[in-house]
Protein backbone atom coordinates (compact mmCIF):
# COMPACT_ATOMS: atom_id res chain seq x y z
CA UNK A 1 0.00 0.00 0.00
CA UNK A 2 1.43 3.42 -0.97
CA UNK A 3 2.13 5.23 1.57
CA UNK A 4 -0.54 8.12 1.68
CA UNK A 5 -3.04 5.43 1.09
CA UNK A 6 -2.43 4.57 5.03
CA UNK A 7 -3.49 8.30 5.78
CA UNK A 8 -6.74 7.53 5.14
CA UNK A 9 -7.68 5.71 8.19
CA UNK A 10 -7.23 8.56 10.00
CA UNK A 11 -10.39 9.55 8.24
CA UNK A 12 -12.19 6.91 10.54
CA UNK A 13 -12.30 8.86 13.96
CA UNK A 14 -13.73 11.96 12.41
CA UNK A 15 -16.41 10.41 11.05
CA UNK A 16 -16.98 8.02 13.84
CA UNK A 17 -17.15 10.73 16.78
CA UNK A 18 -18.80 13.99 14.62
CA UNK A 19 -21.66 12.25 13.20
CA UNK A 20 -23.46 12.66 16.55
CA UNK A 21 -26.60 10.83 16.04
CA UNK A 22 -25.34 7.21 15.37
CA UNK A 23 -24.38 6.91 18.73
CA UNK A 24 -26.62 9.16 20.72
CA UNK A 25 -28.29 6.40 22.33
CA UNK A 26 -28.96 4.79 25.31
CA UNK A 27 -28.63 1.00 25.07
CA UNK A 28 -26.61 -1.13 24.32
CA UNK A 29 -25.37 -0.32 28.06
CA UNK A 30 -21.73 -1.54 29.48
CA UNK A 31 -21.44 -2.00 33.03
CA UNK A 32 -24.19 0.12 33.49
CA UNK A 33 -22.80 2.61 31.16
CA UNK A 34 -24.65 4.25 28.76
CA UNK A 35 -23.91 3.88 24.89
CA UNK A 36 -22.99 7.23 24.12
CA UNK A 37 -20.41 7.49 26.75
CA UNK A 38 -18.75 3.79 26.18
CA UNK A 39 -18.81 4.36 22.47
CA UNK A 40 -16.62 7.75 22.64
CA UNK A 41 -14.54 6.09 24.85
CA UNK A 42 -13.58 2.89 23.04
CA UNK A 43 -13.35 5.54 19.88
CA UNK A 44 -10.46 7.51 21.88
CA UNK A 45 -8.54 3.83 22.52
CA UNK A 46 -9.67 2.99 18.54
CA UNK A 47 -7.61 6.43 17.80
CA UNK A 48 -4.94 5.69 19.42
CA UNK A 49 -4.35 2.15 17.80
CA UNK A 50 -5.08 3.55 14.16
CA UNK A 51 -2.91 6.14 15.18
CA UNK A 52 0.16 3.37 16.00
CA UNK A 53 -0.77 1.42 13.02
CA UNK A 54 -0.12 4.48 10.55
CA UNK A 55 2.57 5.30 12.40
CA UNK A 56 4.53 2.47 12.16
CA UNK A 57 3.34 1.53 8.31
CA UNK A 58 4.38 5.12 7.40
CA UNK A 59 7.84 4.46 9.20
CA UNK A 60 8.81 1.67 7.57
CA UNK A 61 8.24 3.48 3.96
CA UNK A 62 10.42 6.18 5.27
CA UNK A 63 13.53 4.27 5.73
CA UNK B 1 -2.84 22.16 60.10
CA UNK B 2 -5.04 19.17 59.02
CA UNK B 3 -4.12 15.78 57.57
CA UNK B 4 -5.81 16.64 54.52
CA UNK B 5 -3.58 20.09 54.14
CA UNK B 6 -0.67 18.69 55.72
CA UNK B 7 -0.08 16.29 52.69
CA UNK B 8 -1.65 18.84 50.13
CA UNK B 9 1.15 21.49 51.28
CA UNK B 10 4.18 18.87 51.54
CA UNK B 11 3.34 17.62 47.57
CA UNK B 12 2.73 21.49 46.20
CA UNK B 13 6.08 22.04 48.03
CA UNK B 14 8.12 18.54 46.59
CA UNK B 15 7.07 20.06 43.18
CA UNK B 16 8.26 23.56 43.70
CA UNK B 17 11.42 22.15 44.65
CA UNK B 18 11.69 19.73 41.84
CA UNK B 19 10.95 22.53 39.40
CA UNK B 20 14.12 25.10 40.98
CA UNK B 21 16.13 21.40 40.06
CA UNK B 22 15.40 21.61 36.49
CA UNK B 23 17.49 23.85 35.75
CA UNK B 24 20.94 22.39 37.03
CA UNK B 25 20.14 19.30 35.17
CA UNK B 26 20.90 18.43 31.23
CA UNK B 27 23.43 21.00 30.28
CA UNK B 28 22.93 23.76 27.93
CA UNK B 29 23.45 27.34 28.34
CA UNK B 30 19.89 28.93 29.94
CA UNK B 31 21.32 32.06 28.84
CA UNK B 32 20.36 31.44 25.43
CA UNK B 33 16.66 31.76 23.80
CA UNK B 34 16.41 28.37 22.51
CA UNK B 35 17.44 26.19 25.31
CA UNK B 36 15.91 28.40 28.15
CA UNK B 37 12.79 28.63 26.45
CA UNK B 38 12.27 25.19 24.17
CA UNK B 39 14.57 22.86 26.41
CA UNK B 40 17.04 23.23 23.50
CA UNK B 41 14.85 21.49 21.40
CA UNK B 42 16.02 18.09 23.22
CA UNK B 43 12.82 16.51 24.39
CA UNK B 44 12.54 12.70 23.80
CA UNK B 45 9.11 10.80 23.69
CA UNK B 46 8.64 10.16 27.17
CA UNK B 47 9.62 13.79 28.23
CA UNK B 48 7.47 15.27 25.79
CA UNK B 49 4.65 12.58 26.48
CA UNK B 50 4.54 14.14 30.06
CA UNK B 51 5.03 17.52 29.14
CA UNK B 52 2.66 18.03 26.44
CA UNK B 53 -0.25 15.99 28.81
CA UNK B 54 0.88 18.50 31.72
CA UNK B 55 0.40 21.54 29.28
CA UNK B 56 -2.84 20.57 27.70
CA UNK B 57 -4.74 18.66 30.56
CA UNK B 58 -4.89 21.38 32.88
CA UNK B 59 -6.29 21.95 36.09
CA UNK B 60 -9.24 24.07 34.65
CA UNK B 61 -9.90 21.21 32.55
CA UNK B 62 -9.98 18.81 35.62
CA UNK B 63 -12.11 20.88 37.63
CA UNK B 64 -14.52 22.68 34.75
CA UNK B 65 -15.00 19.40 32.93
CA UNK B 66 -16.98 17.86 35.60
CA UNK B 67 -18.86 20.91 36.59
CA UNK B 68 -19.78 21.04 32.87
CA UNK B 69 -21.15 17.86 32.80
CA UNK B 70 -22.51 18.06 36.45
CA UNK B 71 -24.59 21.70 34.85
CA UNK B 72 -25.87 20.54 31.30
CA UNK B 73 -25.54 16.48 31.41
CA UNK B 74 -24.56 15.13 28.12
CA UNK B 75 -23.18 17.82 26.00
CA UNK B 76 -20.50 18.38 28.78
CA UNK B 77 -18.76 15.24 27.23
CA UNK B 78 -17.93 16.63 24.20
CA UNK B 79 -13.91 17.18 25.29
CA UNK B 80 -13.75 13.50 24.62
CA UNK B 81 -14.77 13.68 20.83
CA UNK B 82 -12.30 17.16 20.91
CA UNK B 83 -9.83 15.55 22.52
CA UNK B 84 -9.45 12.26 20.65
CA UNK B 85 -9.65 13.82 17.21
CA UNK B 86 -6.94 16.18 17.67
CA UNK B 87 -4.48 13.76 17.70
CA UNK B 88 -4.74 12.65 13.67
CA UNK B 89 -4.38 16.94 13.43
CA UNK B 90 -1.43 16.01 15.34
CA UNK B 91 0.13 13.90 13.52
CA UNK B 92 -0.76 14.78 9.87
CA UNK B 93 -0.53 18.78 10.06
CA UNK B 94 1.37 19.39 13.08
CA UNK B 95 4.36 17.14 12.66
CA UNK B 96 4.63 18.77 9.43
CA UNK B 97 4.78 21.77 11.62
CA UNK B 98 7.49 20.74 13.84
CA UNK B 99 9.87 19.64 10.52
CA UNK B 100 9.25 22.85 9.17
CA UNK B 101 9.75 24.98 12.24
CA UNK B 102 13.38 22.75 12.90
CA UNK B 103 14.63 23.24 9.62
CA UNK B 104 14.35 26.73 9.42
CA UNK B 105 14.82 27.55 13.57
CA UNK B 106 11.05 28.61 13.69
CA UNK B 107 10.47 28.87 17.90
CA UNK B 108 6.96 30.41 17.14
CA UNK B 109 3.54 30.41 15.63
CA UNK B 110 4.74 33.88 14.53
CA UNK B 111 7.99 33.35 13.16
CA UNK B 112 6.59 30.23 11.13
CA UNK B 113 4.16 33.13 9.46
CA UNK B 114 7.10 35.35 9.12
CA UNK B 115 9.19 32.59 6.98
CA UNK B 116 6.36 31.14 4.94
CA UNK B 117 4.72 34.68 3.73
CA UNK B 118 6.97 37.36 4.53
CA UNK B 119 4.05 39.45 5.92
CA UNK B 120 5.02 41.26 9.01
CA UNK B 121 1.07 42.15 9.49
CA UNK B 122 0.11 38.91 8.65
CA UNK B 123 2.98 37.62 11.96
CA UNK B 124 1.59 40.35 13.83
CA UNK B 125 -1.66 39.65 13.89
CA UNK B 126 -1.47 36.08 14.33
CA UNK B 127 0.93 36.16 17.44
CA UNK B 128 -1.88 38.95 19.22
CA UNK B 129 -4.37 36.68 18.81
CA UNK B 130 -2.07 34.32 20.44
CA UNK B 131 -1.19 36.16 23.28
CA UNK B 132 -4.59 37.51 23.95
CA UNK B 133 -5.99 33.99 24.07
CA UNK B 134 -3.45 32.73 26.00
CA UNK B 135 -3.83 35.00 29.12
CA UNK B 136 -7.23 34.47 29.79
CA UNK B 137 -6.17 30.54 29.95
CA UNK B 138 -3.13 31.71 32.58
CA UNK B 139 -6.27 33.16 34.96
CA UNK B 140 -8.42 30.44 34.67
CA UNK B 141 -5.76 27.73 35.67
CA UNK B 142 -5.95 30.11 38.86
CA UNK B 143 -9.42 29.34 39.17
CA UNK B 144 -9.24 26.11 39.49
CA UNK B 145 -6.53 26.50 42.01
CA UNK B 146 -9.26 28.46 43.83
CA UNK B 147 -11.49 25.63 43.96
CA UNK B 148 -9.34 23.95 45.70
CA UNK B 149 -8.71 25.86 48.03
CA UNK B 150 -12.21 27.04 48.88
CA UNK B 151 -12.42 23.37 50.06
CA UNK B 152 -9.20 23.14 51.99
CA UNK B 153 -10.82 26.15 53.96
CA UNK B 154 -8.88 27.64 57.08
CA UNK B 155 -6.22 30.02 55.72
CA UNK B 156 -6.22 28.91 52.75
CA UNK B 157 -9.80 30.28 51.77
CA UNK B 158 -9.23 33.82 52.86
CA UNK B 159 -9.76 36.37 50.76
CA UNK B 160 -10.42 33.99 48.43
CA UNK B 161 -6.92 32.16 48.72
CA UNK B 162 -5.43 35.38 48.02
CA UNK B 163 -2.67 34.54 50.27
CA UNK B 164 -1.53 30.86 48.90
CA UNK B 165 -2.25 31.74 45.07
CA UNK B 166 0.33 34.49 45.90
CA UNK B 167 2.75 32.21 46.92
CA UNK B 168 1.92 29.38 44.79
CA UNK B 169 2.57 31.94 41.73
CA UNK B 170 5.67 33.78 42.94
CA UNK B 171 7.38 30.06 43.39
CA UNK B 172 6.08 29.23 39.51
CA UNK B 173 7.49 32.31 38.31
CA UNK B 174 10.90 32.02 40.18
CA UNK B 175 11.45 28.36 38.85
CA UNK B 176 10.22 29.16 35.22
CA UNK B 177 12.57 32.43 35.67
CA UNK B 178 15.37 29.76 36.46
CA UNK B 179 14.77 26.84 34.49
CA UNK B 180 12.49 27.86 31.39
CA UNK B 181 10.67 25.40 29.78
CA UNK B 182 12.63 22.33 31.84
CA UNK B 183 10.93 23.50 34.84
CA UNK B 184 6.76 22.57 34.42
CA UNK B 185 8.67 19.68 31.97
CA UNK B 186 10.23 17.73 35.14
CA UNK B 187 7.21 18.80 37.50
CA UNK B 188 4.83 17.52 34.87
CA UNK B 189 6.29 14.11 35.57
CA UNK B 190 5.64 14.61 39.20
CA UNK B 191 2.50 15.53 38.43
CA UNK B 192 1.23 12.95 36.06
CA UNK B 193 2.18 10.19 38.43
CA UNK B 194 -0.24 12.13 40.85
CA UNK B 195 -2.98 12.40 38.54
CA UNK B 196 -2.87 8.84 37.06
CA UNK B 197 -2.89 7.70 41.13
CA UNK B 198 -5.62 10.09 41.77
CA UNK B 199 -8.35 8.48 38.83
CA UNK B 200 -7.35 5.08 39.51
CA UNK B 201 -8.67 5.49 43.15
CA UNK B 202 -11.78 7.75 41.73
CA UNK B 203 -12.55 5.05 39.33
CA UNK B 204 -12.08 2.14 42.18
CA UNK B 205 -13.38 4.10 44.82
CA UNK B 206 -16.51 6.09 43.76
CA UNK B 207 -18.76 4.22 41.45
CA UNK B 208 -18.41 1.41 44.18
CA UNK B 209 -19.24 3.48 47.06
CA UNK B 210 -22.11 4.91 44.86
CA UNK B 211 -23.51 1.25 43.93
CA UNK B 212 -21.93 1.06 40.52
CA UNK B 213 -22.18 3.03 37.34
CA UNK B 214 -26.01 2.17 36.40
CA UNK B 215 -27.14 3.39 39.74
CA UNK B 216 -24.95 7.02 38.88
CA UNK B 217 -26.52 7.59 35.66
CA UNK B 218 -29.78 6.71 36.89
CA UNK B 219 -29.69 8.86 39.87
CA UNK B 220 -27.71 11.61 37.60
CA UNK B 221 -30.82 11.11 35.23
CA UNK B 222 -33.31 11.81 37.67
CA UNK B 223 -31.55 14.58 39.28
CA UNK B 224 -30.77 16.24 35.60
CA UNK B 225 -34.05 15.96 33.84
CA UNK B 226 -36.49 18.96 33.01
CA UNK B 227 -39.38 19.69 31.16
CA UNK B 228 -37.40 21.29 28.86
CA UNK B 229 -34.16 18.59 29.10
CA UNK B 230 -35.97 15.65 29.60
CA UNK B 231 -32.91 13.40 28.46
CA UNK B 232 -30.11 14.50 29.88
CA UNK B 233 -27.98 11.99 29.29
CA UNK B 234 -28.10 11.88 25.78
CA UNK B 235 -27.33 15.40 23.87
CA UNK B 236 -30.53 16.41 22.35
CA UNK B 237 -31.18 16.40 18.63
CA UNK B 238 -31.40 20.25 18.37
CA UNK B 239 -27.99 20.23 19.91
CA UNK B 240 -26.19 17.31 17.92
CA UNK B 241 -24.76 19.80 15.75
CA UNK B 242 -23.33 21.79 18.36
CA UNK B 243 -21.71 19.09 19.35
CA UNK B 244 -19.82 17.79 17.11
CA UNK B 245 -18.84 21.20 16.04
CA UNK B 246 -17.64 22.08 19.78
CA UNK B 247 -15.28 19.33 19.37
CA UNK B 248 -14.22 20.29 16.14
CA UNK B 249 -13.56 23.64 16.24
CA UNK B 250 -11.76 22.89 19.28
CA UNK B 251 -9.81 20.16 18.25
CA UNK B 252 -8.78 22.12 15.32
CA UNK B 253 -7.48 25.45 17.70
CA UNK B 254 -5.89 23.53 20.21
CA UNK B 255 -2.65 23.17 18.96
CA UNK B 256 -2.82 26.65 17.94
CA UNK B 257 -2.59 28.19 21.67
CA UNK B 258 1.14 29.22 21.78
CA UNK B 259 1.69 26.91 24.84
CA UNK B 260 0.70 24.09 22.57
CA UNK B 261 3.26 24.93 20.29
CA UNK B 262 6.08 25.90 22.85
CA UNK B 263 5.78 22.26 24.14
CA UNK B 264 5.58 20.41 20.57
CA UNK B 265 8.50 22.35 19.58
CA UNK B 266 10.82 21.29 22.12
CA UNK B 267 10.27 17.25 21.12
CA UNK B 268 13.84 16.24 19.21
CA UNK B 269 12.45 15.05 16.15
CA UNK B 270 9.32 14.80 14.01
CA UNK B 271 8.98 11.15 15.38
CA UNK B 272 8.66 12.52 18.58
CA UNK B 273 6.03 14.26 17.56
CA UNK B 274 3.76 11.72 15.35
CA UNK B 275 4.79 8.53 18.55
CA UNK B 276 3.20 11.23 21.01
CA UNK B 277 0.00 11.96 18.88
CA UNK B 278 -0.61 7.95 19.29
CA UNK B 279 0.13 7.90 23.11
CA UNK B 280 -1.65 11.05 24.24
CA UNK B 281 -4.72 9.81 24.12
CA UNK B 282 -4.20 7.60 27.21
CA UNK B 283 -4.31 11.23 28.77
CA UNK B 284 -8.50 11.42 26.82
CA UNK B 285 -9.43 8.43 28.51
CA UNK B 286 -8.59 10.28 32.13
CA UNK B 287 -10.51 13.30 30.78
CA UNK B 288 -13.90 11.18 30.17
CA UNK B 289 -13.54 9.68 33.42
CA UNK B 290 -13.00 12.77 34.99
CA UNK B 291 -16.19 13.92 33.29
CA UNK B 292 -18.43 11.44 34.76
CA UNK B 293 -17.73 12.12 37.73
CA UNK B 294 -19.74 15.51 37.38
CA UNK B 295 -22.53 12.72 37.58
CA UNK B 296 -21.24 10.98 40.88
CA UNK B 297 -21.19 14.35 42.10
CA UNK B 298 -24.92 14.87 41.17
CA UNK B 299 -25.47 10.33 42.17
CA UNK B 300 -23.93 11.99 45.58
CA UNK B 301 -26.51 14.36 46.07
CA UNK B 302 -23.76 17.37 46.10
CA UNK B 303 -25.46 20.81 45.67
CA UNK B 304 -22.14 23.22 44.80
CA UNK B 305 -21.09 25.97 42.89
CA UNK B 306 -20.31 23.73 39.65
CA UNK B 307 -16.47 24.30 39.88
CA UNK B 308 -15.96 22.81 43.53
CA UNK B 309 -17.86 19.35 43.02
CA UNK B 310 -14.36 17.73 42.38
CA UNK B 311 -12.59 18.95 45.03
CA UNK B 312 -16.00 18.25 47.40
CA UNK B 313 -15.88 14.51 45.93
CA UNK B 314 -12.49 14.18 46.44
CA UNK B 315 -12.97 15.13 50.72
CA UNK B 316 -15.88 12.99 50.88
CA UNK B 317 -15.11 9.76 49.35
CA UNK B 318 -11.58 9.50 49.95
CA UNK B 319 -9.30 9.17 53.21
CA UNK B 320 -7.77 12.33 54.50
CA UNK B 321 -4.15 11.88 53.39
CA UNK B 322 -5.37 10.57 50.05
CA UNK B 323 -7.99 13.95 49.55
CA UNK B 324 -4.31 16.03 50.34
CA UNK B 325 -2.91 14.08 47.17
CA UNK B 326 -5.55 14.36 45.09
CA UNK B 327 -6.00 18.66 45.84
CA UNK B 328 -2.26 18.66 45.23
CA UNK B 329 -2.53 17.16 42.33
CA UNK B 330 -5.44 19.56 41.06
CA UNK B 331 -3.12 22.88 41.79
CA UNK B 332 0.06 21.19 40.58
CA UNK B 333 -2.17 20.77 37.21
CA UNK B 334 -2.94 24.21 37.46
CA UNK B 335 1.56 25.05 37.48
CA UNK B 336 2.44 23.18 35.23
CA UNK B 337 0.68 24.78 32.24
CA UNK B 338 0.25 28.33 34.13
CA UNK B 339 4.03 28.38 33.80
CA UNK B 340 4.36 27.19 29.93
CA UNK B 341 1.67 29.58 29.03
CA UNK B 342 3.23 32.26 30.91
CA UNK B 343 6.57 31.49 29.11
CA UNK B 344 4.71 30.68 25.48
CA UNK B 345 3.12 33.91 25.36
CA UNK B 346 6.43 36.06 26.51
CA UNK B 347 7.95 34.57 23.57
CA UNK B 348 5.32 35.19 21.31
CA UNK B 349 4.76 38.34 21.92
CA UNK B 350 8.22 39.71 22.14
CA UNK B 351 9.53 37.84 18.79
CA UNK B 352 6.30 38.52 16.96
CA UNK B 353 4.38 41.43 18.51
CA UNK B 354 7.32 44.06 19.54
CA UNK B 355 9.53 42.71 16.72
CA UNK B 356 7.72 43.68 13.54
CA UNK B 357 6.24 46.81 15.30
CA UNK B 358 9.48 48.04 16.53
CA UNK B 359 11.50 46.73 13.10
CA UNK B 360 14.32 45.40 15.37
CA UNK B 361 15.27 41.48 14.84
CA UNK B 362 14.54 39.26 17.79
CA UNK B 363 16.53 38.43 20.10
CA UNK B 364 18.44 35.14 20.80
CA UNK B 365 18.97 36.13 24.35
CA UNK B 366 16.79 34.60 26.86
CA UNK B 367 16.62 37.72 29.33
CA UNK B 368 13.99 40.15 28.08
CA UNK B 369 11.63 36.79 27.43
CA UNK B 370 12.23 36.04 31.09
CA UNK B 371 11.31 39.45 32.51
CA UNK B 372 8.11 39.08 30.71
CA UNK B 373 7.16 35.90 31.65
CA UNK B 374 7.26 37.16 35.03
CA UNK B 375 5.26 39.88 34.39
CA UNK B 376 2.45 37.73 32.26
CA UNK B 377 2.29 35.67 35.37
CA UNK B 378 1.54 38.81 37.62
CA UNK B 379 -1.04 39.55 35.40
CA UNK B 380 -3.08 37.20 35.28
CA UNK B 381 -3.62 36.14 39.18
CA UNK B 382 -4.41 40.50 39.37
CA UNK B 383 -6.82 39.56 36.55
CA UNK B 384 -8.72 36.61 38.87
CA UNK B 385 -7.78 38.28 42.69
CA UNK B 386 -8.47 42.33 41.31
CA UNK B 387 -10.76 41.91 38.17
CA UNK B 388 -13.88 39.81 38.41
CA UNK B 389 -13.35 35.61 37.52
CA UNK B 390 -16.08 35.74 35.08
CA UNK B 391 -13.98 38.76 33.38
CA UNK B 392 -11.43 35.70 32.74
CA UNK B 393 -14.13 33.31 31.55
CA UNK B 394 -16.36 35.70 29.03
CA UNK B 395 -12.15 36.76 27.89
CA UNK B 396 -11.43 32.57 27.78
CA UNK B 397 -14.58 32.08 25.75
CA UNK B 398 -13.65 34.72 23.13
CA UNK B 399 -10.03 33.54 23.62
CA UNK B 400 -10.96 30.42 22.15
CA UNK B 401 -13.06 31.50 19.20
CA UNK B 402 -10.13 33.83 18.47
CA UNK B 403 -7.60 31.58 18.22
CA UNK B 404 -9.15 29.37 15.54
CA UNK B 405 -9.02 31.98 12.99
CA UNK B 406 -5.10 31.98 12.80
CA UNK B 407 -5.89 28.52 11.72
CA UNK B 408 -6.02 29.10 8.23
CA UNK B 409 -2.78 31.18 7.74
CA UNK B 410 -0.98 28.17 9.51
CA UNK B 411 -2.31 25.28 8.23
CA UNK B 412 -2.90 26.21 4.85
CA UNK B 413 0.95 27.75 5.38
CA UNK B 414 2.28 24.12 5.82
CA UNK B 415 1.60 22.87 2.31
CA UNK B 416 3.52 24.08 -1.56
CA UNK B 417 0.94 26.67 -2.06
CA UNK B 418 -1.24 28.70 0.07
CA UNK B 419 -3.33 31.98 -0.55
CA UNK B 420 -1.80 35.37 -0.40
CA UNK B 421 -1.09 36.92 3.36
CA UNK B 422 -3.05 39.77 2.12
CA UNK B 423 -6.40 37.69 1.68
CA UNK B 424 -5.53 35.54 4.68
CA UNK B 425 -4.96 39.05 6.49
CA UNK B 426 -8.55 39.88 5.26
CA UNK B 427 -10.50 37.00 6.69
CA UNK B 428 -8.73 36.72 9.88
CA UNK B 429 -10.17 40.39 10.11
CA UNK B 430 -13.50 39.00 9.08
CA UNK B 431 -13.12 36.17 11.43
CA UNK B 432 -11.99 37.72 14.30
CA UNK B 433 -14.88 40.85 14.11
CA UNK B 434 -17.22 37.65 13.47
CA UNK B 435 -16.40 35.86 16.22
CA UNK B 436 -16.09 38.75 18.77
CA UNK B 437 -19.78 40.15 17.52
CA UNK B 438 -21.71 36.25 18.07
CA UNK B 439 -19.85 36.77 21.34
CA UNK B 440 -20.98 39.76 22.87
CA UNK B 441 -24.86 38.73 20.74
CA UNK B 442 -25.36 35.64 22.46
CA UNK B 443 -22.24 34.76 24.72
CA UNK B 444 -22.92 37.58 27.93
CA UNK B 445 -26.71 36.13 28.45
CA UNK B 446 -27.38 35.14 31.67
CA UNK B 447 -27.25 31.64 30.99
CA UNK B 448 -23.77 31.94 30.38
CA UNK B 449 -22.74 33.89 33.48
CA UNK B 450 -21.86 30.29 34.65
CA UNK B 451 -19.14 29.42 32.35
CA UNK B 452 -20.50 26.11 32.11
CA UNK B 453 -22.79 27.57 29.85
CA UNK B 454 -20.16 29.80 28.14
CA UNK B 455 -18.31 26.33 27.17
CA UNK B 456 -21.30 25.51 25.25
CA UNK B 457 -20.73 28.47 22.83
CA UNK B 458 -16.90 28.10 22.29
CA UNK B 459 -16.74 25.59 19.39
CA UNK B 460 -20.23 26.84 17.68
CA UNK B 461 -18.87 30.56 17.61
CA UNK B 462 -15.40 29.75 16.33
CA UNK B 463 -16.91 27.19 13.67
CA UNK B 464 -18.92 30.05 12.21
CA UNK B 465 -16.58 32.73 12.47
CA UNK B 466 -13.55 30.49 10.80
CA UNK B 467 -16.07 30.09 7.96
CA UNK B 468 -16.70 33.53 7.37
CA UNK B 469 -12.99 33.87 7.44
CA UNK B 470 -12.38 31.33 4.87
CA UNK B 471 -14.87 32.85 2.68
CA UNK B 472 -13.38 36.23 2.77
CA UNK B 473 -10.16 34.60 2.42
CA UNK B 474 -10.76 32.71 -0.66
CA UNK B 475 -12.84 35.43 -2.17
CA UNK B 476 -9.71 38.07 -1.59
CA UNK B 477 -7.78 35.87 -3.04
CA UNK B 478 -9.84 35.22 -6.29
CA UNK B 479 -10.00 39.14 -6.06
CA UNK B 480 -6.64 39.86 -6.11
CA UNK B 481 -5.71 37.34 -9.11
CA UNK B 482 -8.08 39.16 -11.09
CA UNK B 483 -6.19 42.51 -10.28
CA UNK B 484 -2.77 41.46 -10.68
CA UNK B 485 -2.85 37.60 -12.64
CA UNK B 486 0.86 37.19 -12.13
CA UNK B 487 2.04 38.33 -8.72
CA UNK B 488 0.89 37.73 -5.56
CA UNK B 489 0.58 33.89 -5.52
CA UNK B 490 1.72 32.47 -2.13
Amino acid sequence: MARRAWYWLLALPFIALLDVPLYDRIDPRWNGIPFFYWYQLAWVVLTAVLLGIVYLATRERAR
Amino acid sequence: MSLTASVFVALVLVASALGFTAARRKGGDLRALDEWALGGRRFGTILSWFLLGGDLYTAYTFIALPALVYGVGALGFFAVPYATIAYPIVFLLLARFWSIAHERGYMTAGDFVRGRYRSRSLELAIAATGVLAALPYIALQIVGMKAVLAQLGGIFAIGGGAMPLAVAFTLLAAYTYIGGLRAPATIAVFKDILIYLTIAAAIVVIPHALGGWRAIFTAADRALASPLHPFPLLVAPQMQFAYATLALGSAFSLFLYPHAITSLLSARSADVVRRNAALLPLYSILLGIIALLGFAALAAGIHAPPNEIVPILFARFFPPWFAGLADATIVIGALVPASIMALGAANLFLRNVVSPLSGRTPSRDAKSTKWLTLAFCALSLVLVLFVNVKFAIYFQLLGGAWVLQTAPAIFFGLGERSLPARALLAGWLAGMIAATSFALVDGFSPNIALHVGSWTLVGFIAIYAVAINLGVALVATALLRVRSPQSEIA
